[in-house]
């Protein structure tokens, strides 16, 4: 059974009329916290416990945390991460030409990339004055904040 | 046709709306999910769970055939779309009904006449509603003769453009040639679609909007709201009624949204939105959003109706069942949108693991969230985590109630936009009521967190 806002707003008509200021509440799917915070001030923690079956195949994926070891960076070579976790874009828009590419030289400020978080784009930086050595990261692929974008060799 | 199966072809707070009414009205929900929300609080509370596709949106959310192909293995008999993704897409409208499920939402055709915004302009114009003075500029010589008779400065708009993308200013005739040049190549990279148009700026606009409901021969007005309250054309707080507009306004407005529903044939949820001129005292129709829309439930506060039942009922072919004269508004509610971004950074997108969610809960308080203790926020989708929703008797009844939930509304891990609503709550520009669409940037100038050390 999982509560509706209705029914918990119906737990608290019930404790606001009583002289309790705490109520813990365990089902077998569900936990519920209700405390009084003032006068008729009341918050309000639920935690939904089941699982859900999936049809059509599938496991729960989380993509937040990546914690894959930074690939090694050759001697005398910088690379350049995501400044956000997210997907990776060499060009402005599609089809367009890359921002960069390998042999092009660069400054601390030449945009290498973008790259879109949570529907929002931001851009990358070089950070170093050199020349791209190679691409680390695809098009369009997803990059957590330590995964290596390109490398650069420092002028 | 009675809809016993729904399947909800979205994610997020949109999902945990529609699933609610869903268990309210006995109609089985099926989420359709993709790869990383299959465990997310959506999935928890819905029926059944079935899997859409990969994590990005476009091998999942956003693929009509990905979702024809769910709502048939689970045999829905109809299929929510929420709001964003393909909500107001035809081409997913159009493959229900070749399929013979239900789309909750209007006819494809309806789709189209609003989609295209000189559609939807040459529509508004046809029912009789004030538009912005503009018109269509094939070329340079067409954009003069229009710009002759609109006036500078004015606004170049891309036709497949929205949410202010694809729009330019231009403040005198000598930036017309090279800003058109730029406007039409950039309208054709991004929208596929080269055509603009020209309209009036209008220095000082609020954004107001209409919600209605149509059953495709009747349509019912339910209140206006005011979203002016905007970053980069993205809401971040809207309420209901709008504040400080004439009651001749505001019947105006009613009577233009309901005029051009009833001459679309709409049948769903929609809103009219209007541009209302501050200086001028008049409002002017912008475009027409075909889907619910994020800030629904403030419109849900003041007049009791629940939009989504209401959206499911005329999906199945039911006449409404209401009358205008059945709406009757109370008091005011406001909604903060609270975002999973840094606002001390520029709003900076903060994707994570939610460690605890704590929310203000009593008589007038409504929280629309996806998210609880341990959930993860994957950084593929939209950044809305929440929305806190207070009903009051008044404009600053609801804001002082709006206040004391948000100093008690917790949610720790991600940086969220809570602070942010603090300050613009303590702002007396807004606190007066009626700001039009440059405000938040003014609000930001001087409010800076940076500047004013606001944590």
């Amino acid at each position: 059974m999982d509560l509706s806002p209705d029914d918990v707003r119906d737990v608290l008509r019930v404790l606001d009329s009583s002289g309790l200021d705490e109520l813990h509440l365990e089902l077998e799917h569900l936990t519920l916290t209700v405390r009084r915070e003032g006068a008729s001030a009341w918050t309000v923690e639920q935690q939904v416990l089941r699982r859900p079956a999936v049809e059509g195949g599938g496991e729960p994926a989380v993509h937040v945390e990546n914690r894959a070891p930074r690939a090694a960076v050759p001697d005398g070579l910088v690379a350049v991460h995501p400044p956000l976790l997210g997907t990776f874009y060499r060009a402005p828009k599609p089809g367009a030409p890359p921002f960069v590419d390998v042999g092009d030289r660069v400054d601390e400020e030449t945009v290498v990339g973008i790259v879109e978080t949570m529907k929002m784009m931001t851009p990358v930086h070089a950070g170093v004055r050199g020349t791209v050595v190679e691409f680390r990261t695809d098009n369009g692929q997803f990059a957590a904040t330590d995964a290596v974008l390109l490398l650069l060799e420092p002028a | 046709m009675r809809i016993r199966r729904l399947l909800i072809a979205n994610r997020g707070e949109i999902a945990a709306r529609v699933i609610r009414t869903c268990a309210r009205l006995g109609i089985e929900s099926v989420l359709a999910a993709s790869d990383a929300d299959l465990d997310a609080l959506p999935a928890r509370l819905a029926d059944r769970v079935v899997r859409l596709g990969p994590a990005p949106a476009a091998e999942s959310y956003l693929d009509p055939a990905a979702v024809v192909r769910a709502a048939k293995a689970v045999e829905a008999g109809a299929v929510h779309p929420g709001y964003g993704f393909l909500s107001e897409n035809p081409s997913l409208a159009r493959a229900c009904r070749d399929s013979g499920i239900v789309f909750v939402g209007p006819a494809p055709e309806t789709l189209e006449a609003v989609g295209d915004k000189l559609r939807a302009r040459s529509h508004a114009l046809a029912a009789g509603l004030p538009v912005v003075p503009g018109g269509e500029a094939a070329d340079l010589a067409g954009a003069q003769a229009v710009a002759a008779e609109v006036g500078y400065p004015l606004l170049v708009k891309a036709v497949g453009g929205g949410g202010g993308r694809g729009m330019k200013l231009v403040r005198s005739p000598d930036e017309l040639p090279q800003t058109l040049d730029i406007a039409v190549s950039e309208a054709a990279a991004a929208f596929g679609d080269p055509r603009v148009y020209l309209e009036r700026f209008v220095a000082s606009g609020r954004h107001v909007e209409v919600q209605v409901l149509g059953d495709g021969a009747r349509a019912v007005a339910l209140g206006d709201r005011d979203c002016s309250v905007q970053r980069r054309y993205q809401k971040l707080f809207e309420e209901a009624p709008a504040p400080l507009l004439s009651e001749r306004i505001r019947a105006e407005m009613a009577a233009a949204a309901t005029t051009l529903a009833t001459h679309l044939g709409y049948r769903g949820l929609g809103t009219v939105e209007l541009l209302y001129d501050r200086e001028r005292d008049t409002f002017h129709f912008l475009e027409m959003n075909a889907r619910i829309q994020v800030e629904h439930p403030v419109t849900e506060m003041v007049t009791g109706i629940d939009l989504v039942a209401e959206q499911l009922a005329v999906a199945e072919g039911l006449a409404l069942r209401m009358r205008q004269e059945d709406v009757a508004l109370t008091g005011h509610a406001v909604e903060c949108r609270i975002n999973a971004e840094e606002w001390a950074h520029d709003f900076r997108p903060s994707p994570g693991r939610i460690e605890r969610v704590v929310l203000p809960a009593g008589d007038g308080i409504r929280v629309d969230t996806h998210v609880q203790s341990g959930s993860v926020v994957p950084p593929y989708y939209d950044s809305l985590l929440a929305k806190l929703i207070v009903h009051g008797v008044d404009r600053a009844d609801a804001l002082a109630r709006a206040r004391a939930a948000l100093d008690l509304l917790r949610i720790d891990g991600v940086p969220t936009t809570v602070p942010m609503h603090q300050a613009l709550l303590a702002d007396p520009e807004f606190a007066a009521g009626g700001v039009d669409t440059a405000f938040f940037e003014r609000f930001l100038a001087i409010r800076r967190p940076d500047v004013v050390g606001v944590p």
